[in-house]
């Protein structure tokens, strides 16, 4: 059995509370973290190997490695719980059931980074995570573990609980930021990224609740530990969310080296009804669909994208031999027709026009010429956007048409 | 009878603690359409105009931003609200059938509200609970492994 370290604590009663997060070792890094210097800690989380377990899978050191050095004026981090990716559920159980891991996370990447202030955005559908969150924020100010001078450390830190309106690309770093500061979540061209010119114009960090959560562990127990349970190029633990056609659905922690397999086989019991298996979404619903012969990577960032997919947001679904291929992608790309914020003319023309089109193949009117034309849609609005929205919605365009276009041929010969 | 489009002078406070928070004052605009929703129930173009007065912005941004985000309900809605995940995990696990049950018991198609006002029914995309498909949330809560009777049993709940 795997150590579990960010959900070694969910089972307990009364997890989201200061006295058992305390009981139970939590808080424990602040005072390793103050007795370092800010820049050792980013030098610590390099050499641990964390990577952004929001989506990007950028490596969380080398970021908070861009920040302009020794300029006046503040940082802001900000923690994403917007949490939105179809697929993915585990920042969800992080707010719910340890909520002040990540509060501690924040303390130490703030320290580490030279903020005093950090938002947490939390997306507005997430009524009970954000108040037991916000029920924590309250209890670590009381406890003089935010605020100012934090535990005699001289280190202040003030955290502002923000919730989202409804809006999938606020996920999206710089509409996140946008809709931070009162606008609608519209993203902006990169760079200048966040580190640079992030909220309110200043240099921001913008990480994942998850990222956050591995924080005071690596500090703690040390980059080496961290980097040696992952692979080579991507260290830890990470929450693997499975749903969809498997006997036990849920959130699952295992080292980033599991296999797509063991997760859906061993972890998550295996398709029911005595069902094959027909393909997985191994990443989040932008993630390029792999069929059943396909499952034996690893989920690391770097193994699912030499599979040709990617480990996103590492939302798994799985699908067995009933689902009907077609309907699936008609399903995802109504998704991302709504979701588009509409600012580039590929992505908003091209998610309409491909629903469009995936629709009436389902309904038994598709043409023959449908197959290709989204193909060629997507291939050519692929990388010319603001952001990567759209090339989220290319994976499963693409990869549902390629790998099952049998199913969509047959729907239109009908 | 529309309730006046005002805050209470509680409110009010309310919304300058928030305007003080943030590093700027115009990051407070969703924090307060959230309150204004609360407080007036929907957010009307003389609600937009009322809080663009609050924060000294152009009713256009406030009703750009009003109109983006999916929670933000610019018609009176429902004493409730259900929306239905039928993004594709709940779709796999019977999101339509959920959809169709609820049309059927309560008489009105997705997007529409009950003529008593009761309820108002929304399909809305991944509430990422997708470990309980097929789901839904009513108001605050979320309720999934939902079956006919759960989906009654929820409805019998609400007044
Ligand atoms: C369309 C889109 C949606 C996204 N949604 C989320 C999200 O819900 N949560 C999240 O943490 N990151 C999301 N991201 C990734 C963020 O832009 C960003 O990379 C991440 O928050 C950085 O944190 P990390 O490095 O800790 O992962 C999304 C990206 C895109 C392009
Ligand atoms: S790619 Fe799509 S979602 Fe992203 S900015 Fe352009 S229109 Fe908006
Ligand atoms: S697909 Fe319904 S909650 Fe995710």
């Amino acid at each position: 059995m795997a150590e579990k370290i960010l959900t070694r604590n969910f089972h307990l009663p009364g997890s989201h509370t200061l006295a058992v997060y305390r009981e139970t070792g939590g808080y424990a890094g602040l005072e390793t973290a103050f007795a370092t210097k800010p820049a050792d800690i980013t030098e610590e989380v390099k050499k641990a190997n964390l990577r952004g377990l929001g989506g990007a899978g950028f490596p969380t050191g080398v970021k908070w490695g861009f920040l302009p050095k020794g300029r006046p004026g503040p940082i802001y981090l900000v923690i994403n719980a917007d949490e939105g990716e179809p697929g993915t559920f585990k920042d969800r159980y992080l707010l719910e059931r340890d909520p002040h891991a990540l509060i501690e996370g924040m303390i130490i990447s703030g320290y580490a980074i030279g903020a005093h202030l950090a938002f947490v955005y939390v997306r507005g559908e997430y009524v009970q995570p954000w108040r037991i969150f916000s029920g924590a924020v309250e209890e670590a100010y009381a406890a003089g573990l935010l605020g100012r001078n934090i535990r005699g450390s001289g280190f202040d830190l003030d955290v502002i609980v923000h919730r989202g309106a409804g809006a999938y690309i606020c996920g999206e770093e710089t509409g996140l930021i946008s809709s931070l500061e009162g606008r609608k979540g519209w993203p902006k061209l990169k760079p200048p990224f966040p580190a640079i010119r992030g909220a309110f114009g200043a240099p921001t960090i913008v990480n994942n609740v998850e990222t956050i959560c591995h924080v005071p562990h690596i500090v703690r127990r040390g980059a080496e530990w961290f980097a040696s349970v992952g692979t080579k190029t991507q260290g830890g633990t990470r929450l693997y969310s499975l749903s969809g056609h498997v006997e036990r659905p849920g959130v699952y922690e295992l080292p980033v080296s599991v296999t797509l397999r063991e997760l859906v086989y061993e972890h998550a019991g295996g398709v029911p009804h005595g069902r094959r298996l027909k393909a997985v979404v191994p990443g989040g619903s932008s993630a390029a669909l792999l069929t059943a012969d396909e499952i034996d990577v690893t989920m690391d960032v770097d193994g699912l994208k030499n599979a040709g997919t990617m480990a996103g947001s590492a939302g798994v679904i799985v699908m067995d031999e009933t689902v009907s291929i077609p309907e699936a992608l008609m399903v995802v790309a109504r998704f991302y027709a709504h979701e588009s914020c509409g600012q580039c003319t590929p992505c908003r023309e091209a998610t309409g026009w491909i629903y469009k089109m995936a629709r009436r193949i389902v309904e038994g009117k598709g043409r023959k010429e449908d197959l290709d034309t989204i193909l060629d849609v997507a291939r050519r609005g692929a990388g010319t956007t603001i952001c990567a929205f759209f090339d989220g919605a290319v994976g499963p365009y693409i990869s549902y048409i390629e790998k099952f276009r049998h199913e969509f041929e047959a729907l239109i010969r009908k | 009878m529309t309730p006046r489009v005002e805050f209470t002078p509680e409110q009010l406070a309310e919304v300058r603690r928030l305007q003080g928070l943030y590093p700027d004052k115009r990051a407070a605009l969703l924090p307060v359409l959230q309150l204004a929703q609360e407080a007036f129930g929907h957010i009307s173009l003389e609600a937009e105009e009322y809080v663009a007065g609050l924060f000294d912005l152009s009713p256009a941004h406030v009703h750009e931003v009003v109109t983006f985000y999916t929670l933000f309900f610019r018609e009176p809605k429902g004493r409730h609200v259900i929306s239905v995940c039928h993004n594709l995990t709940c779709h796999l696990l019977g999101a339509q059938q959920v959809l169709a049950h609820l049309t059927e018991r309560l008489g009105v198609e997705v997007g529409g509200t009950t003529p008593d006002g009761r309820v108002t029914l929304l399909g809305v995309e991944c509430l990422c609970a997708c470990e309980m498909a097929p789901m839904l949330q009513v108001d605050d809560r979320y309720e999934g492994h939902l079956t006919r009777e759960k989906v009654d049993g929820i409805l019998e709940g609400l007044r």
